[in-house]
């Protein structure tokens, strides 16, 4: 199965740490995944109206430029990423009336779209395509010890038909974890909203969120919390900050992509790992645990 | 707080519009609070996601405006999970948020953002933002 890679733009940018560690990953696996030559903004957030047709113009004109690359799947590392492109996928297959006016409207692209390429999350490519028993052959540094709460937020699990594991309780990246040798702590906030957007304008929710969720993960005993998406990352990371201004009682941890410990365990050097993108500094956490 | 009902505002175009923008059968809700038990934004709300679905109910066009529930929702769809009836009750706030976006009744103002808060956020909060919060 020939598969593009669909970076967005903010992997590119503020989490460039998610994509070289993601690629050393691959790489560390055997797997070489092409970046699609032409891409543009995946629209970042489906459009909840009815009839809003125009934005869903940017995702399915990314899944035309993976129709050109000749590719069967396009595969994303941005849990924003994969819900608007797959949901604009999936609309696209139910409505013929929807898919035949947005192939009118992009017909300079010279292709009419089906709605025939898949869209995979790097977490599906790992589970069910190269499978997590051989990801577990290819740990050369086991993350022993460390505990590690893994964060989905919203888009990879909701809404149901698109998410990619159980709405309520996933568990696909705690399996990560496990075979990558670490514990896998649950706990309740694992699919809990962050506030997203609001972080632009309005910080203070967002810290707030940040708080309930992370002391969620601490009183689980977690080192670490890992994410999948940007946007939480930002939010949880960076905005630890008016947190500790909120509550004094607050300490603060490191949040970690799910790829930078995959990256670890599989022997990727520190150049990919880019510890230097964060907001709490990771390394102290990891050292304590031999894992540097 | 007295609030008048009648059936002028049952039947008016707003509560129409409402079900048009979501495709939600807004009165096929029987107000049992699950969506605002599993909220994670009520916090912030200063009127709850089942009353947000009852004011639509009533036609209680005004009252629903002045509150911030519709705005402070971000769309994470647990709402929509638990609903035992199947409403998509984010698919109802993204209704009522563009029948004012249509009208350009926009929830920010870029030119108003201070450097600060563009240059501290990712790409992806903003254009998110922006696509949430303006027409």
């Amino acid at each position: 199965m020939k598969i593009s890679y669909y970076p967005g733009c903010t992997l590119k940018a503020n989490a460039k740490n998610f994509e070289d560690s993601a690629l050393c990953s691959l790489k560390q696996l055997g797997l070489e995944v092409e970046e699609l030559r032409r891409w543009n903004c995946c629209g970042t957030v489906y459009s909840l109206a009815t009839d809003d047709l125009i934005h869903h113009i940017a995702p399915i004109r990314n899944l035309i430029f993976s129709k050109e690359a000749k590719s069967e799947a396009l595969m994303t590392l941005c849990a924003m990423c994969y819900n608007t492109l797959k949901r604009a996928n999936e609309r696209i297959k139910k409505s013929r009336d929807d898919r035949d006016i947005i192939n009118r409207f992009m017909d300079a692209e010279g292709l009419a779209y089906e709605g025939d390429v898949k869209v995979l999350h790097l977490l599906e490519l790992l589970r069910d395509e190269i499978k997590f028993e051989n990801v577990a052959k290819k740990v050369v540094k086991p993350l022993k010890n460390l505990k590690v709460a893994s964060y989905y937020g919203c888009l990879l699990v909701r809404p149901k038909e698109i998410g990619l594991d159980d709405v309520e309780n996933p568990r696909v990246l705690e399996n990560l974890m496990t075979a990558l040798g670490a514990d896998p702590v649950d706990f309740p906030y694992k699919t809990e909203c962050c506030a997203s957007y609001q972080t632009v304008d309005n910080p203070g929710i967002v810290a707030e969120r940040t708080y309930r969720i992370l002391t969620s993960a601490q009183r689980a005993g977690a080192d670490v919390v890992s994410v999948s998406c940007p946007l939480c990352a930002f939010n949880l990371d960076n905005r630890q900050k008016e947190t500790v201004n909120l509550y004094s009682d607050f300490k603060k941890m490191p949040i970690l992509y799910f790829t930078q410990l995959l990256g670890i365990a599989l022997g990727c050097p520190e150049e990919a790992l880019r510890f230097d993108l964060h907001g709490v500094d990771p390394k102290p956490a990891l050292k304590q645990k031999g894992l540097l | 707080m007295r609030i008048n009902i009648s059936q002028k505002k049952v039947r008016d175009q707003f509560v129409a519009k409402v079900e048009e923008l979501s495709g939600q059968k807004i009165l096929a809700c029987y107000q049992c609070g699950k969506c605002s038990a599993g909220c994670p934004a009520v916090s912030e709300m200063d009127i709850l996601p089942n009353q947000v679905i009852r004011y639509i109910q009533l036609g209680l066009k005004d009252e629903l405006l002045k509150s911030n529930s519709y705005w402070v929702c971000a769309s994470c769809l647990t709402c929509n999970a638990r609903c035992p009836k199947g409403i998509k009750i984010a698919e109802v706030m993204e209704g009522v948020r563009q029948i004012l976006l249509r009208k350009r009744k926009d929830r920010i103002h870029i030119p108003k953002l201070t450097d600060k808060q563009k240059e501290e956020v990712p790409q992806i909060a903003l254009i998110s933002s922006f696509r949430k919060y303006t027409s």
